[in-house]
């Protein structure tokens, strides 16, 4: 089932996605990247209705792309999250509301501080130090409570991780394979091999 | 009686004008002047800026503005309307990669500029924008760099070297006369400069100059680059001047010689 994770550590922030898509029991794809960089600084995990996850994040990543443009900065991370949750926010009053639940992981350059935004469809946001969104998450946030260090390491923060990973697919019936994780930091947004 | 159809918008004079279409024109005739120079594989944008006022921050002036991550526009007339047009072609720069995953080629978001712009000249309750522009920029998975203008009409076309805006007409000449295929980045950049000098009076601290190299690769040259520039041409028109001054001297001396043998030549002792 889909899950996904992020953690802030020293500098930096996790961001952690499964890459199966699936289909009713049926997984059709295992190397589906749900992890978006809709900025230098700016990751965005989404996971939801399969079709409103993309339609979204491509949204979003086109109008912060605009702001950017047209402003000659970029957004910062508590920025992009208000502009995200208000779209949500606004999508829910709609006549068709996108399911989306979202992790925004972002750095910021101006006060060189690392941001984590929780954001589900429902329009809530919160700036946490770890989160997680899906079956998964039952399973994560105990030992994130745990084991999770703001001070730590990329190498500290990527074990905890792997805790996390590991402890999914020991006890979740239909736990997903294989992980994508991304990192955000003060060089900005690069893939990991895990 | 030619007023009455000054007044209502896009309707025809008996001759055929539309004349707040040719009004804008005007208005871009007056607009500072803006170059674009195509290269073997880089564009540049000259730009005339005004000074700016002692307190005034000139950052916030712009006349050389990103539509996307490869294509640039300068614009020549009414500042306003051009922000208005900016914004419109930012827009669908960003909307056309929504919908198919792709950026704008150069020549999509010129003719979309020029879309809005003939609209402007067709629609009831409206004017024309007053502004001409040039897009510079490379099309995706391509390494030809691309040049086009825009007018007030809605015409727009693509050149290997143009200018807008006030005396254009003596940029366009003058590139005419000294443009060449193929030119290096440093060739590009130094006729874009040596053209805008030609209207451009007060040098290089009135010049902005923007360089696009390949898709998304877009530097602005700094003062001391321009200043730089500046001084290297006039350097040659310098020596190019003292050249000529010389030849001139040079054969008018000669033809001094000649007349003064045809009178006699006096001071000759004789053979």
């Amino acid at each position: 089932m889909e899950t996904s994770f992020a953690l802030t550590g020293n500098g930096y922030v996790i961001v952690a996605a499964d890459t199966t898509a699936a289909r009713s029991i049926v997984k059709m794809k295992i190397d589906e990247d749900k992890i978006k960089t809709l900025s230098s600084h700016l990751l965005m995990a989404h996971s939801g209705e399969p079709g409103d996850t993309i339609q979204f994040a491509e949204y979003v990543e086109r109008n912060i792309r605009l702001f950017q443009i047209r402003n000659n900065y970029a957004l910062r991370p508590s920025a992009a999250a208000s502009w995200i949750r208000r779209s949500l926010a606004q999508s829910l009053r709609s006549r068709h509301p996108y399911a989306v639940n979202l992790l925004l992981g972002g750095y910021d350059t101006a006060e060189d501080q690392p941001h984590l935004y929780w954001i589900d469809y429902l329009g809530t946001s919160t700036e946490v130090p770890f989160g997680a969104h899906g079956y998964g998450s039952y399973f994560a946030l105990s030992l994130l409570d745990r084991y999770h260090d703001p001070n730590a390491t990329l190498e500290e923060g990527l074990a905890t991780l792997r805790r996390c990973v590991d402890e999914v697919s020991k006890r979740l019936v239909v736990s997903p394979g294989k992980y994508k994780v991304k990192v955000v930091d003060k060089d900005g947004t690069r893939e990991i091999e895990f | 009686m030619s007023r009455s159809y000054d007044r209502a918008l896009t309707v025809f004079s008996p001759d055929g004008h539309l004349f707040q279409v040719e009004y804008a024109l005007e208005a871009v005739r007056k607009g500072t002047c803006a170059v674009g120079v195509r290269g073997k594989d880089v564009v540049v944008l000259g730009v005339e800026k005004k000074s700016v006022l002692q307190l005034q921050d000139p950052r916030t002036v712009r006349k050389v503005v990103m539509l996307d991550d490869h294509i640039c526009l300068a614009f020549a007339g009414l500042t306003a309307d051009g922000r208005v047009l900016i914004d419109k072609a930012r827009i669908e720069c960003q909307s056309h990669r929504l919908t198919v995953e792709d950026p704008v080629t150069v020549e999509y978001i010129t003719r979309h500029i020029a879309g809005i712009q003939q609209r402007y000249t067709q629609s009831g309750g409206v004017r024309p924008f007053g502004i001409s522009t040039l897009i510079v920029g490379f099309d995706p998975q391509d390494t030809k760099p691309r040049l086009y203008q825009t007018e007030p009409s809605g015409i727009y076309s693509a050149w290997k070297a143009n200018a807008i805006g006030r005396s254009s007409k003596t940029v366009r000449e003058f590139l005419e006369k000294n443009h060449k295929d193929d030119l290096s980045r440093d060739e590009a950049i130094k006729l874009t400069i040596k053209s805008l000098l030609e209207v451009v009076q007060t040098g290089a601290k009135n010049i902005e100059i923007s360089v696009m190299e390949s898709y998304g690769k877009i530097t602005n040259l700094d003062l001391e680059q321009i200043e730089a520039i500046v001084s290297e041409i006039e350097k040659e028109k310098e020596a190019e001047a003292e050249r000529k001054r010389s030849r001139l001297a040079a054969t008018a001396a000669s033809q001094a010689s000649m007349t003064s043998r045809a009178s006699g030549g006096g001071e000759e002792p004789a053979q």
